[in-house]
């Protein structure tokens, strides 16, 4: 009987040492023609699909671009939005993104053992190759997460300049962090903190869906609140957009200085033209500026050598140097009392100087990267101050370039467009 | 014949730039795209792919290859240890009772996994590993799996057992000698 064989079978296995898994009770030979049920493998989503997502991409940009651009319609804009929200969102449940595709970008650029695949390449170039033509489409019709905020904007409040600004240091500083994890393949921190993929997927932690629902509360006064002051891709987007080639315009012919769009930009993306300065505040600030170019160097190495100490604790991010301190410190554990972390890496039979060897290497990587993202966050902040102390010249209402997200509300509040409008209904039969 | 401007030149070093990364990236890339799936081998049984998932319902469950299996009727997958040998709740290991016990010939039983009902909690896999052979173990279904950017429950795995696998050799296996 098989049922007093195990216990035979146990101490055999016990005394001839333990070989980890395989049968160690042969499998039988039936005689009742019993045929034992296969293991099902149901398959991942058809490839066929992912590059149908990458056309679905495509077909977006393009129609955000022509409906901005060309045809300058919101509700045109808009309507797309939703249907992007629907598709990109809801039925994609917000994976892959451009946003979060950086990140394998980023990884594949660090570590050759990574391969990327090609369809997250694609998200990845689609949208920046459009910004460099055709300024922010993306975020305009085609981005999830910009389409869940703009549809809870209820009452836009405009922000103080120099609070915009600020804030909006913190996406570049995102951005730095995320390159940051990636390329030391720590961990995809963009992705760990959508604030609204929970809202896609109708499911989330407690903690993502509290801080998604708050910026969604945020974002019924302040415009987009992700888009402009967190979204990293956004970055880059704006970097990009403020080399477009054909730009968002206010006005589709010339500005009448009607004033009447100053307010009509729920981002603060519509630049003012300037009061004529007196001569004295214009040398004022000439000499803040020269004050600003002589201090950036001292700003970039300050945020460099502050952001190499912070290396240490960033690095306890990365599992493996977790894992080195969790495992020093559970040195005298006995494997019931370790965690379970500790507990699995006993199992693979590494000892502790080697273990605290790999994360010593490691931590010297961050140490390291820690020069280059202080760099970044100080090139960024002594730009920002720099940004502040220039007096701009400008003599029409215009969308900022790089800051423009394209949804295409200021078009309705300019008399010229109207004008447009009008005579394009007299063209038409 | 409009001017060569700063900003067409400056846009032209940025396409290089964006189509260079994109191309560097690229060079280990394979058409083949990537899912997640755990290392039956690695796998420590910890059961954090219960809880872990994006999911309610985790995209985590136990998979039997029976091929591998003894057909015991004493299975430490299927029965709570020291308990009385009867197919009642209170002796089954399964906190869902997932697990089908059928007579096949004496002296053997087959144990299916009721997919419904298995959430994932690596028990039966743990009691496989103890004293069986192994058969059960834990794999990510792909069609349940969302194949997030970042597997959260990769994330949590304290073993680091769950990595990114190319699309066409979707499942990690144990397969009969």
């Amino acid at each position: 009987m098989r049922r007093s064989l195990l216990p035979a079978v146990c101490l055999s296995w016990l005394l001839a040492g333990v070989a980890w898994g395989d049968e160690r009770v042969p499998p039988p030979e039936f005689e009742s023609g019993y045929r034992m049920p296969e293991t099902t493998v149901p398959s991942p989503r058809a490839f066929a699909l992912e590059m149908l997502d990458i056309g679905a991409l495509f077909l977006a940009l393009t129609l955000a671009t022509w409906l901005v651009l060309k045809k300058r319609s919101r509700t045109g804009v808009a309507w797309l939005g939703v249907a992007s929200l629907a598709y990109f969102g809801f039925y994609r449940e917000g994976c892959v993104c451009p946003v979060g595709a950086t990140q394998n970008v980023v990884l594949a650029l660090f570590d050759s053992s990574y391969a990327v695949p090609i369809g997250v390449v694609a998200f990845f170039v689609l949208p920046l190759a459009f910004a460099l033509f055709a300024g922010r489409s993306f975020c305009s019709g085609v981005c999830p997460l910009g389409a869940i905020q703009d549809v809870v904007l209820l009452r836009p409040v405009a922000l103080p300049d120099w609070l915009e600004r600020a804030l909006r240091v913190l996406a570049y500083v995102y951005l730095g962090l995320a390159v940051y994890f990636a390329a030391l393949g720590a961990a995809f921190v963009i992705c760990r903190y959508d604030p609204f993929v929970g809202f896609f997927r109708l499911t989330g932690g407690y903690d993502m869906l509290v801080l998604g629902g708050c910026l969604l509360a945020i974002g019924a006064f302040v415009g987009r609140p992700y888009c402009r002051f967190l979204c990293p891709y956004g970055v880059l987007l704006d970097l990009t957009g403020r080399l477009s080639r054909w730009r968002v315009t206010v006005t589709p012919a010339s500005c009448v200085q009607c004033r009447l769009c100053e307010e009509s930009c729920p981002y603060g993306a519509i630049n003012v033209p300037s009061p004529l300065r007196p001569a004295p505040e214009r040398a004022r600030a000439g000499r803040r500026l020269v004050v600003l170019f002589l201090l950036l160097p001292v700003i970039v190495g300050l945020f460099a050598f502050l952001f190499h100490l912070a290396g240490r604790p960033l690095s306890r991010v990365h599992p493996t140097v977790d894992l080195a301190i969790c495992a020093t410190a559970e040195r005298g554990l006995s494997d019931k009392e370790a965690s379970d972390e500790v507990q699995a890496w006993r199992r693979t039979g590494e000892t502790l100087p080697d273990l605290v060897a790999r994360g010593e290497v490691l931590q010297a990587s961050f140490l390291r990267g820690g020069w280059w993202l202080g760099g970044w966050v100080g090139l960024v902040v002594a730009l920002l101050l720099i940004g502040l102390a220039t007096l701009p010249v400008r003599t029409d209402y215009e969308a900022d370039r790089g800051r423009c997200l394209s949804c295409a509300r200021c078009f309705e509040y300019c008399p010229t467009e109207h004008e447009r409008r009008k005579a394009l209904r007299e063209e038409a039969p | 014949m409009t001017a060569l401007t700063r900003r067409d030149l400056l846009r032209g070093v940025a396409l290089v730039g964006v189509g260079s990364a994109a191309g560097a990236a690229a060079v280990h890339a394979h058409g083949d795209d990537t899912v997640w799936q755990i290392d039956p081998e690695l796998c420590g049984q910890c059961g954090r792919c219960a809880t872990h998932c994006v999911h309610p319902e985790s995209a985590v469950k136990a998979v039997h290859v029976h091929a591998l299996c003894g057909h015991c009727d004493l299975c430490t997958a299927f029965f709570e240890p020291d308990s009385k040998l009867d197919t009642g709740a209170e002796n089954q290991l399964c906190p869902t009772g997932a697990i089908r016990r059928r007579f096949i010939e004496d002296p053997y039983f087959s144990y299916e996994i009721d997919e419904q009902l298995c959430i994932g909690c690596a028990k039966c896999v743990k009691g496989c590993a103890m004293f069986g052979n192994g058969s059960m173990f834990l794999q990510i279904r792909h069609d349940r799996c969302n194949n997030c950017n970042a597997c959260s429950i990769a994330d949590a795995c304290p073993a680091h057992a769950i990595r990114r696998v190319p699309a066409s050799t979707p499942y990690l296996l144990k397969s009969a000698h």
